[in-house]
């Protein structure tokens, strides 16, 4: 096999691994739009305050330490200890509950029977606030996030291939930390879709999503279905920010991944699951084999910025409702 | 009495349908403009003009733009920021090559060239309604911005990717480039906002807007009722798409002079375009005024407030900034969707039965 041929085809897994990530992102946002018709802009907003949080409890910080030392003129940073990975999801998971009940409780609740797009803007709201409260209470510098994932590229792999080609190939380079991400997403979607389809509360979630007023008459709590929807989200988001945090460090531009599963979604459907998942790999690899094929030696390269965009813009064209969502039906 | 139909008799259809049906309406539009005419040019200095004055009227004409396709025509567009760096690049494409002609016709054919590119990403929203419409003039955004960095055609082949707004004159004055007078800054944006003010006024009162804002009520039974939904939507994006073409043009020559794209025409230019309409309301000439005046004003007093008073950190207050305006989103489409503009609306009505509610 030629080295290019090969070459093209690391393109193509590379590909897959980031639309594994993007996927994690695009999940979320089903979850929260199946259930209660809401389309979370925040939602890559709640990764990056989830990274945050993780890497701030982490490291001891003390939360607002900033806005307390500007009003009351104090100088604290830190608690003074470190507290270990696992008790620090714990907490940021109990953190995002929070989140997502003071959310249901103080802003969609009030916004029940409101346009979608109404309900779209106000999440772009959400999502400013959010960036704004999370600058506050961890401050905006970047911070790493050393959950003990494993970094760099995969040897084993490496020197595993690199006798498929010729002599000017050395092996596919895959990073360590996709190939965790992709087995993580994969036990996330399967821990979801059981969660939906084995348990009380799953069934519950998809009785709402199915219809509101029914599930209500049914004796299901919408509150308290919102409430778990979000807080899903925001275990989704976490999973998601701590992938991409380790990658690429927390900072503001974690945020902008949720602009990158919005062409996800709109190729998958903004309804399924499975759509998101397939949707994220198509990107990944699309704009990845676009780059590598098109962008980089025809078009002065930095085409992913955009491919994803005008890729669901073209789909949509031909099928408005995405690849698995549910056909629109219009009635005046 | 003081805000009264009552009394105000109409002798004709043309006073009948005139936009301000009430005297005092009439009046006070009349004194804006007077004071926005005749007496801030001469008191006007850098500060006001570069802080508040020049951004709230630019901002106020793309508010205007983005208000007819999202708050009159239901179509939402997050491409903002892009159409305003097509006018800013194709307003510096004509300047330097077409040294001669005068800038205000470069501007107004900026905003046309803007329209026919608006226009174009327009035509997907015929299929696409929307989340998944506000989701593809993304590609719009990203596609343009992209283009103005890559192309090195658009920046005249610069070494920096920067676009320099070089010298023009307006009856002698300079209104772009580095030596440029406050008062002439605001002057040529203020002649702008008059006349988009009025035009899109105008336009929304007529056919065009009715028919806008059928496909905005409900897109099928508008088609039903005999509005085409191509030509709706098409000229809604067009007439938008021209005015935030202007305003990108204003922004680049006559506001900052020197522009890069990614920078000043980012994503984020586009939210805030849009939560201004949101905050100023939807569907309103005077809500987009509204929005961009207290968008423009909110970051300055904020900053007065927090640095200069309470002494705290620049970048605390940065923070606190979006923290507000986020939390001001969300209450506004809580409480008031429609915006500061309904408010002054209830004031008024209030005021038409003040002191008699009964």
């Amino acid at each position: 096999m030629s080295a290019d041929f090969l070459y093209g085809i690391e393109v193509i897994i590379n590909g897959l691994m980031a639309g594994v990530l993007y996927a994690l992102v695009a999940l979320g946002f089903v979850l929260i739009y199946k259930a209660s018709g809401i389309f979370n802009y925040a939602q890559g907003v709640m990764a990056l305050f989830s990274a945050l949080t993780l890497a701030g409890i982490m490291s001891g910080q003390v939360p607002f330490a900033h806005l307390i030392n500007a009003i009351f003129g104090t100088e604290i940073h830190y608690f003074g200890w470190e507290v270990p990975v696992l008790a620090a999801i714990v907490l940021t998971l109990v953190v995002m509950v929070v989140f997502a009940w003071c959310v249901q409780r103080f802003v969609f609740r009030h916004l029940v029977g409101q346009e979608p797009i109404i309900l779209f803007m106000a999440t772009i709201g959400l999502a400013y606030f959010l960036e704004g409260v999370g600058d506050l209470m961890w401050g905006s510098d970047i911070k790493t996030l050393a959950v003990g994932l494993p970094q760099g590229g995969s040897m084993f792999v490496e020197n595993a291939t690199s006798g498929l080609g010729g002599d000017d190939f050395y092996g596919f380079f895959i990073d360590k930390l996709d190939m965790v991400a992709t087995v993580v997403a994969i036990i996330l979607v399967a821990g979801l879709i059981a969660f939906s389809q084995y348990t009380k509360q799953g069934r519950a979630m998809r009785a709402v999503a199915d219809d509101h007023q029914a599930a209500l008459s049914v004796g299901i709590s919408l509150n308290f279905i919102w409430v778990l929807v979000w807080s899903l989200a925001g275990l989704v988001a976490l999973v998601a920010g701590v992938m991409w945090g380790a990658k690429s460090g927390v900072q503001f531009s974690l945020s902008l991944i949720a602009l990158k599963a919005l062409p996800v979604l709109m190729l998958g459907g903004f309804t399924s699951i499975p759509g998101a998942i397939v949707g994220g790999l198509i990107i990944g690899v699309g704009e990845k084999l676009f780059e590598y094929l098109i962008g980089a030696p025809f078009l002065g390269g930095a085409t992913e910025n955009w491919f994803a965009y005008v890729l669901a813009l073209l789909f949509l064209v031909f099928r408005p409702q995405g690849l698995f969502g549910e056909r629109i039906i219009e009635r005046v | 009495m003081l805000y009264r139909e009552a009394g105000d008799f109409k002798t004709t259809y043309v006073a009948d349908s005139q936009t301000f049906p009430l005297k005092l309406d009439r009046i006070g539009f009349w004194v804006t403009l007077a004071v926005a005419w005749l007496v801030i040019p001469f008191v006007i200095n850098d500060y006001w003009a570069s802080s508040l004055l020049v951004p709230f009227l630019i901002y106020a004409i793309a508010a205007i733009g983005l208000n007819i396709l999202t708050g009159y025509c239901g179509q939402v567009s997050l491409g903002t920021g892009g159409f305003m760096a097509v006018g800013a690049y194709a307003c510096y494409k004509l300047m330097t090559s077409f040294p001669d002609v005068n800038i205000m016709i470069h501007i107004v054919l900026a905003g046309g060239i803007t329209a026919m590119v608006g226009a174009a990403f327009g035509l997907p929203s015929l299929r696409i309604k929307g989340f998944y419409l506000a989701v593809a003039t993304l590609a719009a955004q990203f596609f343009l911005v992209w283009l103005f960095n890559k192309v090195s055609w658009f920046y005249n082949y610069s070494a920096s990717g920067q676009i320099n707004a070089p010298e023009r004159f307006v009856a002698g004055v300079a209104v772009t480039g580095p030596n440029t007078p406050a008062w002439a800054q605001y002057l040529i944006c203020l002649f702008f906002v008059t006349i988009c003010a009025v035009i899109a006024r105008n336009l929304t009162r007529g056919t065009i807007g009715r028919s806008w804002m059928a496909i905005r009520d409900m897109d099928i039974a508008a088609e039903i009722i005999g509005v085409n939904p191509l030509k709706a939507k098409l000229t809604a994006f067009a007439v938008s798409s021209f005015f935030v073409g202007v305003a990108g043009a204003l922004f680049f020559a006559v506001y900052l002079g020197a522009v890069e794209v990614g920078e000043a025409f980012g994503i984020q230019k586009s939210f805030l375009v849009l939560f201004m309409i949101i905050i100023g309301g939807l569907g309103s000439i005077f809500g987009s005024f509204a929005g961009a005046a207290f968008l423009v004003l909110l970051p300055v007093a904020l900053k007065w407030l927090g640095v200069d008073v309470m002494g705290w950190p620049t970048d605390l207050v940065a923070h606190f900034q979006l923290v507000i305006v986020g939390a001001l989103i969300m209450f506004f489409l809580i409480k008031e969707p429609h915006g500061l503009a309904q408010l002054w609306r209830l004031a008024k009505e209030k005021l038409r039965l003040w002191p008699f509610p009964y």
